[in-house]
């Protein structure tokens, strides 16, 4: 709370329960303690006083214990100065505001002032309120909803619940101007979210605003006109209280749990428009008491810690502060920062693009055949970049291509194209970006007729001819991963934004800008050691298909697919405390050359299942780590040369060890250990740990071209590290040989220091 | 030994009413804790740990390098022994204060202690649940007198655990299960502390002091738990009420009874007479305009909590409210009761009232308290003080007095964070998880006069509220800040971080909670432990961004509540000096050892700063563990009502398009 708003709505409060007491005293005297007091066509009684007290109203002499609560739960205002705490006091008369104003309602019902005439008035909709003295067909005379029956509020609450509906939105008052009102309402509608409206300033009400401008109210509309007094917000708060009872299985009288389950199941927020007077405020306690933040396009007092709603309790964003030329701009940001205070998880269940979707594409492959485009390969260039920004610099589903579609371009050509995602979330972390951008692979690949490989900039992507003629663009690679990114990383990314460049000079920056963020990554875990950190990761996303294979991550050592270095592993963790990756304390170090620490060994005896006792992170000779299948390289002893062959995944040439990549996997892989083959992923090479025990890079013999080209600067670096710059030159690799005889040819001639090491045998 | 030089009163003090009582003290030669203390130098061996007076062999002091005593005793066991021997009787203090009122509410529920009842139904039945007393349909003294018997048999039953040691979080429970330190009753590990430091018994260190963690607990989860819970359920649960603060709430008119020590039984009893209209004719009788109740040390808490009797000051203050000359009666129960107020009443009209069984003080008069006629005796009392009204002489009241809001039961916090229906500890463990709270600090424990009063309590809090640390309070810490002003809503919009203030404005409380008297630094343990079990910052105690102290330390009770509090996973540093300073491994158990075995651990030191940095230093590390991102200041503030009292100064027309606000854009 603030102050300021404790004592207006503890004022509010006191007045509204007053009134209910003379209201229901003189009803009681005029029309008999017995008379029945309902809604119409409910199960719920009257709902809030149901679920709050467990009370089952159904005569106005039932209401009388209601009130003497109400009254119990009122407070005094506080104190000018030296004040006494209000917050609790507060929240607790705005549960009486509640009450009061539903008894008030239910008064209202047994001398016919409910639901609310408003000549002129038709709802669309077909199950709309039915009352008697509408002879149970639809809204046709002239009246506003009053509150929802039992029938909507099951067709509804459900996909509320579900996550259809991402959310309610309770408009009070009205907006600031008639063009103001369709905005916001444009807005609410497209996201599927209900608009609730209740209230007037001055007497104008946002149901006048929108039956001036023909805007349809009704069920079918998703715009719910209830009344046109503040006292009428009680039927959303009496359609939250029925979702928790017919959806959530609380009874009536469960009072906390009804609230909590709102505070995290029903997304919900109340949108003040114009001046907020006594009475609204203490609505708004009630509110907020289920977890639903206000947000009011005038200046009132903030409150932005947290705790009895999810994310702050009460917002100001006076109309005229927004930035935006328009009404309808101003009505976009007012509605985004609804959406995200409530926390509305806009979730997308089917990924609206022209070309089925799903994992089962993921190994598609697109030949050139096939192909309508491509980007990336060997004759353009693709990259992604994601990274994080503040909340407010992004706009939530803003999917733009810069620059050409690729219509122009002919059949089987090429663009140099970039995909750049902004995304933002109060738990996301700069460390998560690598994490998410390397989902693009996956995300993209669900899409039938599309192929993704690689990654940063060295992604390739093609579109297949039948994706094109089925209308895939561009900017459907937005879609996917707007689509994608809310539904798979909901608890971190709030919004996301994509952008997708083809137009040269914003490729070419952004291409700059992404480049000095990879590096900073590489520069990042580059400069950390094994040394430096008490865990290392464990990497157990294989195991579904290599059961007894673990992977263990370390700084100077990523894991054999490539995809997880030691930063990402701390990331997922971070993302998913009992994900697939988990701290594993070093322990005591064991052998500092061959890498055997305390805790990695009794870890992977445990997860191995008791088939693998020790491990050496450092050697290949000796327990080497274990392999699911899906590394990047294997390497193997060569004996006769006294050394290693290295062999890349995309190699499909035949090497000295007499087998090609594929025949060599099956020994690799499937969590086997043995000594002098091993899978492992390519950047390994340049770490000074690399087979350290075994002598290190200078070991290498053999490697497949395109792990030298791939990495021709780092491996050089590596060589001069090693002390011996010449060293890449001495690496045999398939241009040169792919036979044992041919490569001890190749080692002597260049002398390579293999031939000289200590023997490895 | 050459004299040693007096502290002037603004060394000696940096309360300003007592520098101006100190000042008529020097003028008038009244001699005063603070002048005993300037001329008194303390026992260097003593201070140290390092004499063993446990035999007739000693005492033995041993100063030089590897000396051991007549028995051969270590200096470790030695300073182990010093330090186990005031745990003990901290927690006998302590407890035997819970005894006292268990004894009253059996007395209640029985109907032999007619004035007092049940105040608070609701907390007796949760007190039911946790000792295992059945509840159900039962009428409620009937539920008295057994919670009385099942509370009584905490102290001494014949086997199991104590029972609320179930309040604590899961993981601590399993800690203390695991090191073999839950305490078995309250008494029995007092007991076992007494004897295995015997001589010629228990003779390892870390094993005796293994006991005071032991006994401790029992103290902090047992006796005083238990004496808060009863209080409450006797007396009522503490909510918001205002009063104020310091030596200014005298009243030269009226009649002033100064309640000094720990109890609530009489002191309540006391509050009640005083406001009884035959009372207040007695007084007027007497000459006087009415009754003033001011309260000193914890009875001072007891009462303010309650019934918003207003503080007249901490511990050191007890002699200097004598030197107003307005005190009528000065009427003392138990615990912290200096014996030199007696010689300095001598010299004033002031009449001490000693009233426990268990405290008499030579020379004092001596009205016995019994719980059977509470009212009467208390009656007897106030007439008393308005007898003695009629013999004052000139009166010195210093012009001091601040205003507070207490009253922060576990329970009020629960309730001030979310009301009847919401109420929980979310919004805090959501404040110091986003940061706006950096974490908690409760500053407790005494004055001492071996220290410049109230200058290490007055330095730490601004440091701490203006660095976004909520604080919460008891004993004679509380008071210095009340006196001090921290204890109004209104200060923590002049003096917390931006984060913290925005915490206070949303909830309306104070940057500094008092939440009692010593024994109810229970009532922050179940906060603790409620916090661990809310979620969001970690599930024990030990992982909460919180430290504990006591920087102007001086009772062995506070060195029992350290130590319970150490137990309990928290971090403690007390200041002054430490009990043990002389032996380096004892030293070292208590810190290094004690975080290895329950997470907390204990040190001492006596400089501010010092004490700040390693506060923060060890809330930053928490806040680290948790994964909570870093304090970062910059990012709070926004919220609040600043920006609407510009608004309502506006007159209607402008207001209306004004709530829309900038109108230039």
């Amino acid at each position: 709370m603030s102050r300021y708003i404790a004592t207006r709505a503890i004022r509010g409060a006191n007045a509204i329960v007053a009134e209910a007491d003379a209201l229901l005293t003189k009803a009681i005297a005029e029309k008999g303690a017995d008379t029945p007091v309902a809604f119409p066509n409910t199960a719920y009684y009257l709902p809030v006083i149901l679920g709050m007290l467990g009370h089952e109203a159904s005569k106005l002499g039932d209401l009388e214990p209601v009130i003497e609560h109400a009254k119990r739960m009122l407070h005094p205002m506080p104190d000018v100065n030296v004040w006494t705490p209000y917050l609790g006091e507060t929240l607790d008369c705005g549960m009486a505001t509640l009450l009061a104003e539903e008894v008030i309602e239910g008064v209202r019902f047994v001398y016919g002032e409910e639901p609310q005439p408003y000549p002129g008035l038709a709802l669309a909709g077909s199950t709309s309120f039915t009352s008697p003295d509408n002879g149970g067909a639809p809204s046709t005379d002239g009246h506003l909803n009053g509150p929802i029956d039992d029938i909507q509020l099951r067709s509804w609450g459900i996909q509320l619940v579900d996550g259809r509906m991402p959310g309610f939105a309770a408009i009070v008052g009205a907006a600031h101007s008639n063009q103001a009102a369709v905005a916001i309402v444009r807005e609410l509608q497209k996201r599927n979210i209900l608009t609730f409206l209740v209230g007037n300033v001055n007497g104008r009400s946002m149901i006048d605003q929108l039956h001036e401008e023909g805007v349809e109210m009704g069920y079918d509309t998703y715009i719910v006109p209830f009344g046109q007094d503040t006292i009428s917000a009680i039927y959303p708060l009496g359609f939250a209280t029925r979702s928790a009872l017919t959806f959530g299985g609380k009874k009536g009288g469960q009072w906390r749990d009804i609230l909590l389950y709102n505070k995290f199941r029903v997304f919900a927020f109340v949108l003040a428009l114009g001046e907020v007077d006594d009475l609204k405020y203490a609505t708004a306690a009630g509110a907020i008491s289920y977890g639903f933040p206000v947000i009011a396009d005038t200046v009132i007092p903030e409150i932005l810690p947290t705790g009895i709603t999810r994310y702050e309790h009460v917002i100001s964003m006076p109309w005229n502060e927004i930035e935006g030329e328009t009404e309808e701009e101003k009505a976009v940001k007012l509605v985004q920062k609804a959406i995200e205070v409530r926390g509305v998880k806009i979730q997308i269940t089917e990924v609206p693009i022209p070309v089925p979707y799903g994992s089962a594409f993921e190994g598609e492959v697109v030949r050139r055949a096939d192909m309508r485009v491509e980007f990336g390969g060997k004759n353009s260039r693709a990259y992604e970049y994601l990274r994080m920004v503040d909340l407010d610099e992004v706009e939530d589903g803003k999917i733009e291509l810069i620059g050409p579609d690729f219509d122009e371009i002919e059949e089987g050509g090429s663009i140099d194209m970039g995909i750049f995602v902004e995304v933002a979330g109060r738990k996301m972390e700069k460390d998560f970006e690598p994490v998410l951008e390397r989902q693009i692979h996956y995300f993209i690949n669900g899409a039938s007729g599309i192929q993704h490989i690689g990654q940063r900039d060295i992604a390739w992507i093609r579109i297949s001819k039948s994706a094109a003629e089925k209308g895939f663009s561009l900017k459907h690679f937005g879609d996917i991963l707007y689509a994608r990114f809310h539904g798979d990383f909901g608890s971190i990314v709030d919004k996301v934004q994509v952008k997708v460049f083809t137009e040269p000079e914003l490729y070419t920056e952004w291409l700059e800008k992404a480049r000095e963020a990879y590096e900073e990554r590489n520069v990042r875990i580059g400069t950390m050691t094994d040394e430096s950190v008490e865990d290392f990761y464990s990497c157990t996303l294989c195991q579904s298909f290599a059961p007894d294979h673990v992977c263990i991550v370390s700084p100077e050592r990523l894991g054999l697919c490539g995809a997880y270095n030691w930063l990402d592993c701390k990331a997922s963790f971070q993302i998913n405390p009992t994900g697939p990756n988990q701290p594993i304390k070093k322990g005591q170090k064991l052998d500092p050359e061959k890498g055997y620490f305390t805790g990695i060994n009794e870890y992977a005896v445990q997860a191995s299942h008791g088939s693998v006792s020790e491990v050496a992170m450092y050697a290949i000779m000796e327990n080497p780590m274990t392999a699911c299948g899906c590394f990047e390289c294997i390497m193997m002893v060569i004996p006769e040369t006294n050394g290693f062959m290295i062999v890349s995944r995309e190699d499909t040439s035949m090497t000295p060890a007499g087998m090609t990549f594929s025949t060599l996997a099956g020994m690799a892989g499937g969590g086997l250990q043995t000594p002098g083959v091993m899978g492992h992923g390519k950047f390994f090479i340049l770490s000074p740990k690399f087979i350290r025990a075994d002598g290190g890079l200078k070991r290498v013999v053999w490697m497949s071209s395109i792990l030298k080209e791939q990495m021709a600067e780092q491996l050089q670096e590596a060589a001069e590290r090693e002390g011996d710059p010449d060293l890449i030159g001495k690496i045999a690799d398939e241009t040169i040989c792919t036979d044992v005889e041919g490569l001890l040819k190749h080692l002597t001639e260049k002398s390579h220091p293999a031939l000289s090491m200590p023997p490895l045998m | 030994m050459a004299k040693k030089k007096v502290r002037a009163p603004e060394e000696a003090s940096r309360d300003q009413a007592s520098i101006t009582m100190l000042e008529l003290a020097c003028e008038g030669e009244y001699e005063t804790s603070f002048s005993r203390a300037d001329t008194l130098a303390a026992c260097p061996i003593g201070s140290d740990g390092m004499c063993c007076k446990v035999c007739g062999m000693g005492p033995c002091r041993l100063v030089k390098e590897g000396q051991t005593g007549v028995c051969g005793a270590t200096l470790e066991t030695v300073a182990a022994r010093n330090y186990a021997r005031m745990v003990a009787a901290g927690a006998a203090s302590h407890s035997d204060h819970g005894r006292d009122l268990a004894y009253t509410l059996l007395a209640a529920a029985e109907g032999h202690a007619p004035d007092y009842t049940v105040r608070d139904p609701g907390k007796l039945m949760e007190m039911a649940e946790y000792l295992g007393v059945e509840v159900d349909g039962r009428p409620i003294m009937e539920l008295a007198r057994d919670v009385a018997i099942a509370s009584l048999s905490e102290f001494g039953k014949v086997q199991g655990e104590i029972l609320y040691l179930k309040r604590a979080p899961k993981k601590r429970q399993e800690i203390w299960h695991n090191l073999r330190i839950s305490p078995r009753n309250v008494d029995r590990e007092i007991v076992e502390i007494m004897h295995r430091t015997h001589v010629g018994n228990d003779q390892d260190a870390e094993h005796i002091l293994d006991q005071s963690l032991r006994a401790a607990l029992g103290d902090g989860w047992g006796g005083s738990m238990l004496a808060t819970d009863l209080s409450d359920v006797l007396f009522g649960t503490p909510g918001p009420v205002i009063s104020e603060a310091n030596l200014g709430v005298l009243q030269d008119d009226e009649v002033n009874i100064i309640i000094h020590g720990h109890e609530p039984t009489l002191s309540e009893m006391i509050v009640a007479a005083a406001q009884d209209p035959e009372m207040i004719e007695y007084a007027k009788s007497k000459g006087a305009k009415g009754i003033t109740m001011g309260g000193i040390c914890c009875t001072a808490n007891e009462t303010l909590m309650r019934q918003g009797v207003p503080l007249a000051g901490n511990f050191l203050q007890q002699e200097l409210a004598i030197l107003t000359g307005a005190v009528d009666a000065m009427v003392v129960d138990i615990q912290c009761i200096m014996q030199g107020v007696v010689k300095l009443a001598d010299q004033f009209h002031t009449e001490i009232i000693t009233t426990s069984p268990k405290a008499k003080i030579t020379g004092a008069t001596h009205m016995e308290f019994d719980e059977h006629r509470a009212m009467e005796i208390a009656k007897e009392i106030v007439r008393k003080a308005a007898d003695n009204y009629t013999k004052r002489g000139k009166t010195n009241i210093p012009d001091e007095r601040t205003q507070l809001i207490p009253g922060f039961s576990h329970e009020y916090i629960n309730y001030a964070l979310g009301g009847f229906y919401r109420g929980s500890l979310r919004p805090l463990n959501d404040a110091i998880a986003a940061g706006r709270i950096r974490g908690v600090v409760a500053n407790i424990g005494c004055n001492n006069a071996r220290v410049c009063h109230d200058d290490l309590h007055r330095y730490v809090v601004t440091e701490f509220i203006k660095n976004d640390v909520l604080v919460v309070e008891t004993g004679c810490g509380a008071i210095a800040s009340a006196k001090q002003g921290y204890m109004t809503p209104e200060a923590a919009l002049e003096f917390a971080g931006p984060g913290l203030r925005e915490v206070c404005e949303a909830v309306g409380i104070p940057p500094v909670l008092h939440m009692g008297s010593c024994v109810d630094n229970s009532r922050i343990l179940t906060v603790l432990a409620q916090m661990a079990t809310e979620g969001g910052l970690g599930e024990d105690i030990s992982d909460i961004p919180a430290v504990g102290m006591a920087p102007e330390w001086m009772s062995e009770k506070a060195i029992s509540i350290a130590t319970y509090c150490v137990a309990s996973g928290a971090y403690v540093i007390m200041g002054h000096s430490s009990p043990v300073s002389g032996c380096e491994e004892v030293d070292r158990i208590i810190s290094d050892g004690w975080e290895k075995k329950v997470g907390g651990r204990l040190e001492f030191c006596n400089d501010g700063e010092e004490i700040v940095r390693r506060s923060l230093a060890h809330i930053d590390k928490k806040r680290a563990d948790l994964g909570l991102p870093e304090y970062d200041p910059s990012k709070w503030g926004k919220s609040g009502d600043w920006r609407i009292q510009e608004l309502v100064e506006l007159p209607l027309p402008e207001r209306i398009e004004a709530a829309y606000g900038n109108t230039a854009k």
